[in-house]
């Protein structure tokens, strides 16, 4: 049985068309994918679904029923359950005051709390979700806080489960334990659409799939007889390369070194302790761990956004410890920060002022002290194009473009200085597979043109992939280098959670 | 020297008593996410209406529910402002202590002939002793032989905090102040839960008010009020936004307010210059709201309006 259709849905905003009479259909027990790239629709749909928007075209039919989705309280009593990528929890209440919000059970006219806590721990219990009902919002993980928010849509009675990219926020631990989730609710009956970009776990725990593409959609696949290499086609448009083309080179003089670096976290602890580095130009040093080993403070360091307490930062030859961030800039270095909303864009500038925002205060952008539009928009409109940012215009605020398009932007502005050293920090985080592809190529290019990059990641595949060689930090220290053409992923993991490898490759 | 004791202790209770209830009134609308700087507003308005409806119609009781009528009448605009049109809402509730004040000083002259304060108000509520308890040494001629205003404060604390914290409603809201969209999407209607409370914080901090020109006082004029309603919301600020400490942090700026008086009747100008005492709780009013104590606690959501299904 068809518990969800969705017929030619369409729905617009100012300046885009979000769905373009978009086709769903999803079978009772199982687990429907619905794969797209970043802006490609899927939550907009998804949101739908839920009531949180009203489509402009188009009929919905759950359960072969015809109807109105007007809010999410309709969509509650229509069995239709949504876990937000961004949770929708309250911080400072407990888990069973989030969970039973808007349909309190009472006593006497009030929160019959005993009962409440009661009935989450069942359904708890029920599906395997171990949760501490009597536990804060802020005081757990965000792997409990998810299944807080799975909670929450069950305790509502929900058997229609929306998750929209569940995956992007946890470790790969807790991804193992969200599949097994996932697959005891379809064992109880319910049915579940899965918001992603991200093909293995489509592989891996999906029925079927629905490829959405900018706005429409594409197709629907049984996920048994199709394979990733194909989806990865359908959902950009072309075919992907997974692989990075990279030729061997001779790498050059040494434009970055670290001696001796010393550096606190925002506590005051010390989170790198005596690190040397070094990368030289042409080639991609790659730095792998664990999250919290020193990585952010590593980088914020070099760039000048956090003091040193003792050690060299040189830049070809140059020492550059301890200057502003401006200074570090115009001595060379280029930065894709980790975090683009806060380091990388200022949300609500345009695309032509951010791609301005280290050099607005030079000619030719600017003269005496009056900024230069006309220059810093034929600058944008240059780099929008060259970089394939897509954006309605560069008078766009940076906040409504998606992403990958963010990234891009802030990509365009990095390289285009023509930096010695290029830093790139989780350069591809949250991203699809387009965007990734174009962002690796961009990297290698760099490489190529006899630059230093410094590529710092989280996802250990990218690194592999990408680097010429790889540093493992480790308690903020190297705990090994490695050469990726013959190390075995084991050997980093190893490295990474602090066991020695008998394979260094000295630099 | 009990005699003392008991003395600090009763001007503290009669100037804390319309703290409280602006306080706690505030709390509701800052608790649902609507900054309420127009505190000071709803109190002038209150003043003023309690004391010319007493004056018309001899009854201090009629006169405090009037105010407590004009008190929500006089914060739907700044609900509506910020609410439905999500407009800055420090800058409605601005508004709102020019608006109230302006109107009340404008009445004032147009009904007792251009004079700039109203009448005396012969029957002002009386302090009301309970039987028994007031007799207790010390503190009973303090506590128990208060006005009516302060043992409704009492019991509006203890039922605001009852309410807030035990009943969906006060669940609801206090949701709302925090994370509106999540609220919404469990189906709290995230507009009508924030009209309500500001309404409330109308009434309370109205009642507040009446209490100063018909309890402490027996008149209304432009000075009336004069910052009491930002001292409540620095008692509320400084209280973390909860209505125990919204309480306490109110009595001990009632005590500050009384400290000026306490000073003149115990000789303590000879040490201190009265003007420092009579300064002390602006600056202490001053410090709080500048954000020196307590802002992390604020609610998360305060502040921000908020717009169904936006982008």
């Amino acid at each position: 049985m068809n518990v969800v259709e969705m017929k030619g849905i369409t729905k617009r905003f100012p300046g885009i068309v979000a769905n373009d009479n978009i086709h769903l259909t999803v079978k009772e027990g199982e687990i429907h994918a619905l794969l797209g790239e970043n802006g490609a629709g899927k939550s907009t749909l998804m949101n739908i679904l839920f009531g949180l928007y009203q489509p402009d075209e188009g009929e919905i039919r759950i359960k072969g029923e015809k109807v109105h989705v007007t809010g999410p309280s309709m969509a509650g009593k229509l069995g239709i359950g949504m876990v937000h990528q961004h949770f929708m929890l309250v911080d400072p209440f407990t888990v069973t005051e989030n969970i039973i919000l808007g349909s309190e059970p009472t006593i006497q006219g009030r929160i019959d709390r005993e009962k409440a806590e009661r009935e989450v721990q069942e359904i708890s219990d029920r599906y395997g979700l171990r949760v501490d009902p009597r536990a804060r919002i802020r005081d757990i993980s965000v792997g409990m806080q998810q299944r807080v928010e799975i909670l929450k849509t069950l305790y509502r009675g929900a058997d229609i489960l929306i998750f929209d990219e569940p995956t992007a926020v946890l470790s790969p631990q807790e991804i193992d334990e969200l599949i097994e989730i996932m697959g005891n609710l379809v064992r109880e009956g319910k049915t579940i659409i899965f918001i992603t970009h991200k093909l293995k776990e489509i592989m891996r725990v999906c029925d079927s799939v629905t490829i959405i593409r900018r706005g429409k959609t594409i197709d629907t696949l049984q996920v048994k007889e199709t394979d990733e290499n194909r989806l990865a086609s359908m959902m950009v448009g072309r075919e992907v390369s997974f692989d990075v083309e990279k030729e061997q080179r001779e790498p050059g003089e040494t434009v970055l070194s670290i001696r001796d670096l010393r550096v606190a976290d925002s506590r005051g602890a010390d989170a790198v302790k005596g690190l040397d580095l070094e990368v030289r130009a042409g080639e991609i040093v790659g730095i792998a761990g664990v999250d919290g080993n020193g990585q952010t403070e590593l980088l914020e360091a070099i760039t000048g956004l956090r003091k040193t307490k003792s050690g060299r930062v040189r830049l070809n030859g140059k020492d550059i410890t301890n200057l502003k961030p401006r200074s570090v800039t115009r001595s060379g270095v280029g930065h894709i920060p980790e975090d683009r909303h806060r380091r990388g864009l200022v949300l609500d500038f345009s695309i032509g002022e951010n791609m301005v925002l280290q050099t607005y205060n030079l000619p030719p952008f600017a003269k005496g002290f009056r900024l230069q539009y006309s220059e810093i928009q034929e600058h944008a409109e240059k780099l929008v194009k060259e970089y394939d940012v897509r954006t309605p215009d560069i008078h766009t605020p940076a906040r409504a473009l998606s992403g990958g398009n963010q990234q891009k932007a802030v990509i365009a502005r990095e390289v285009e200085r023509d930096p010695d050293l290029l830093i790139a920090a989780q350069p591809t985080r949250g991203l699809d597979v387009g965007a990734i592809e174009f962002i690796h190529r961009r990297l290698i290019e760099q490489r190529d043109k006899g630059k230093a990059v410094l590529l710092m990641s989280l996802e250990l595949d990218e690194v592999l992939k990408l680097s010429d060689r790889i540093a493992v930090i480790y308690e903020g220290k190297i705990a090994g280098w490695v050469d990726p053409s013959t190390a075995a992923e084991e050997e980093v993991g190893l490295l990474m959670a602090g066991g020695k490898s008998g394979a260094e490759v000295k630099s | 020297m009990l005699d003392v004791l008991t003395n600090v202790l009763q001007t503290t209770v009669l100037y804390a008593t319309p703290l409280i209830l602006t306080a706690i009134g505030g709390l509701y609308s800052e608790r649902s996410g609507v900054v309420n700087i127009g505190l000071e507003g709803l109190m002038t308005i209150g003043a003023f209406t309690a004391a010319v409806v007493t004056l018309a119609t001899h009854s201090p009781w009629v006169g405090l529910l009037a105010a407590v009528a004009a008190g929500v009448l006089m914060a739907l605009p700044h609900a509506i402002a910020s609410v439905t049109f999500r407009a800055d809402q420090v800058v409605s509730g601005v508004a709102i202590n020019f608006l109230a004040l302006g109107v009340s000083v404008y009445l004032v002259k147009a009904m007792y002939d251009g004079a700039a304060q109203t009448p005396s108000v012969p029957e002002t509520l009386k302090r009301l002793p309970i039987p028994g308890l007031d007799q207790i040494p010390v503190i009973g001629p303090a506590l128990f032989n208060a006005f009516p205003t302060t043992y409704l404060a009492v019991i509006v604390v203890f039922l605001s905090y009852y309410i807030l914290y035990k009943t969906p409603f006060g669940m609801r809201l206090r949701a709302v102040g925090e994370h509106p969209r999540a609220a919404e999407t469990m189906g709290v209607n995230v507009f009508r839960m924030r009209y309500v409370a500001v309404l409330i914080s109308g009434a309370l901090a109205s009642a507040g008010g009446a209490g100063l020109s018909i309890a402490i006082g027996s008149e209304f004029n432009e000075t009336t009020v004069a910052g009491h309603g930002f001292i409540s919301l620095a008692a509320l600020i400084f209280g973390k936004w909860h209505p125990f400490g919204a309480f306490g942090a109110a009595t001990f700026f009632g005590f500050a307010v009384s400290l000026a008086l306490i000073g003149q009747i115990f000789g303590l100008t000879a040490y201190v210059p009265s003007e420092v005492l009579n300064m002390l709780p602006y600056i202490l009013t001053i410090l709080a709201l500048a954000g020196f104590v307590g802002r992390a606690e604020a609610p998360a959501a305060i502040g921000k309006p908020y717009e169904t299904g936006g982008r």
